[in-house]
């Protein structure tokens, strides 16, 4: 970053004594950190001395002076995070990474650091990926939600692909609707069906943005498990005749609202779907 | 002008005047340690603390950076404030016991024990040095960085300053640089030597050598064969 660009940055707040915290902000969302030069640079421009910019940046966990990856996940080590197991999670991530909270794995590709409350106490114990919450994580799911920020998460991303967009399913049973209003996955109220795997039942919720893979389950589904399927009102399996063609399990389907066909695959992890909107699978 | 009374005695002091600079004002002690004339007060060591108001509504404050107020009762040596001040001090004690300034106080107030885990820290935070560095000096070559217990002091990136001249400032005014005599002992919490002003060298037989270059000397009259 030239001085060029800080002095533009400076000039937008003003080289006011009271914007140094704004100043930084905007200078680490263009670096991911801030770098030494910078910070001598800021202290410099602004008449500030390099101590008082210095104690600044450290003093807040939301500054790194070293760069950072490409994924962040913070785990909440808050209170409430703690006795519900954020310790245990913690550890699971950093065995996962390979690497101590407050440091960065060796290709970059992921920061894992540890924070104190993220003000999300109901939903403990609490991580951040990307700036995505993830509630009430069980060491088991620490995997997925690594692979799922390997693969790149975060609304921006979906909302600006193109192929994604909701869609509003009912029961091909019962013709009942799936969608659940009471609660919002990716920004849209997600499909709820009753799952049932290894003499556990219960409640899950798929996001209805088709192409997004995010659910929510009352129960930790362990990976790989080929789950049944139900619907909440009829009680009727959800099961069609196809099988996935990416992995064998067995496909569940639904019926698109406006016509045609979604069914996705079974098994907790596979991103197996097809959507037939020609509706040809109705008949 | 505003006129309040310390331990009962009534004082009438300039606007602006901390309840510290009045209580010395009437000879009143109170002990203090990040407080030092020409810098500005910090309050980071509370020992300082005396108690105002009355009944009920009775608080402790930090005398050196509480501003005089009109009517107001302090009490420099209640008990309240004793008890409070000896907690303090023997916090103090336990994160830098080898200070011989923080073991000097707790002679001096009659701390006898200490009940935490030593720490043996280098800093207790008072900011004396950065305040002499900025202030004084004009400096500003070393500052306050991180936050709770990853607080510390340093120069920026923990190189060296281009702005310290190296004037040694900051190491005159730490109570903390200085350290203790560690008599034959040197993880006792408490040396109370100075409080009960026995030479620790009379207990000689604990010592490979005396201590001292007196001979003979003038506390134990003890020779050096
Ligand atoms: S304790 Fe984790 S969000 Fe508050
Ligand atoms: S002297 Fe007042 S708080 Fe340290």
């Amino acid at each position: 970053m030239s001085s060029a660009e800080i002095a533009s940055i400076l000039e937008r707040h003003n080289r006011g004594y009271g914007g140094l915290i704004a100043i930084l902000e905007e200078i680490q969302a263009q670096y991911g950190y801030l770098p030494q030069n910078v910070l001598q640079d800021v202290a410099e421009q602004t008449g500030r001395s390099l101590v008082d910019v210095y104690g600044v940046a450290t003093f807040y966990r939301a500054f790194s002076l070293k760069p950072r990856g490409r994924h962040l996940i913070s785990c909440c080590l808050g209170t409430a995070c703690h006795v519900r197991g954020g310790p245990g999670i913690a550890e699971e991530i950093s065995r996962q990474l390979g690497i101590q909270p407050g440091s960065n794995t060796d290709d970059m590709e992921f920061t894992f650091e540890t924070v104190n409350c993220l003000g999300a106490c109901a939903l403990g114990p609490v991580v951040v990926v990307d700036g995505r919450y993830f509630p009430k994580v069980k060491p088991s799911a620490v995997k997925d939600i690594i692979e799922q920020a390997r693969e790149g998460i975060g609304r921006i991303q979906i909302e600006s692909d193109a192929r994604v967009f909701p869609v509003e399913v009912s029961c091909a049973r019962c013709n009942h609707s799936l969608m659940d209003q009471r609660h919002v996955i990716d920004g849209y109220p997600p499909i709820r069906v009753t799952v049932a795997f290894n003499n556990t039942h219960g409640r899950l919720l798929l996001s209805s943005l088709y192409g997004s893979y995010s659910v929510d389950s009352e129960f930790d589904i362990p990976p790989n498990t080929v789950v049944n399927m139900f619907c909440p009102h009829c009680h009727a399996e959800l099961i069609g005749a196809a099988n996935c063609g990416e992995c064998g399990a067995p496909m569940v389907p639904m019926i698109v609202r406006g016509g045609g066909m979604v069914q996705i695959c079974s098994r907790k992890g596979c991103k197996g779907h097809i959507l037939d909107l020609g509706g040809s699978a109705l008949s | 002008m505003i006129s309040l009374t310390i331990n009962g005695l009534p004082v009438t002091v300039d606007k602006g005047t901390t309840i510290l600079e009045a209580a010395k004002f009437l000879g009143f002690p109170i002990p203090t340690l990040c407080h030092m004339d020409g810098l500005e007060p910090y309050g980071a060591c509370r020992l300082c603390v005396v108690e105002i108001g009355e009944g009920n509504s009775a608080r402790l404050v930090t005398s050196c950076t509480y501003r005089a107020e009109e009517g107001l009762k302090v009490r420099t040596a209640s008990n309240r404030v004793l008890r409070a001040r000896r907690m303090i001090i023997e916090l103090l004690l336990g994160t830098c016991p080898q200070s011989k300034v923080i073991q000097d106080l707790a002679s001096a107030h009659g701390v006898k024990r200490q009940r935490f885990k030593q720490e043996h820290e280098d800093c207790i935070l008072c900011g004396l040095c950065v305040r002499m560095c900025k202030e004084q000096m004009a400096a500003k070559a070393i500052g306050f960085q991180g936050r709770g217990e990853n607080r510390r002091i340093g120069t920026p990136f923990d190189i060296k300053s281009e702005v310290c001249r190296l004037c040694g400032g900051c190491i005159y005014v730490c109570p903390a640089c200085q350290l203790r005599c560690t008599y034959n002992d040197p993880d006792k919490a408490v040396c109370g030597g100075c409080a009960n002003l026995t030479p620790p060298c009379v207990e000689k037989e604990k010592f490979d050598d005396m201590m001292c270059y007196m001979s003979p000397c003038v506390a134990c009259e003890i020779r050096k064969e």
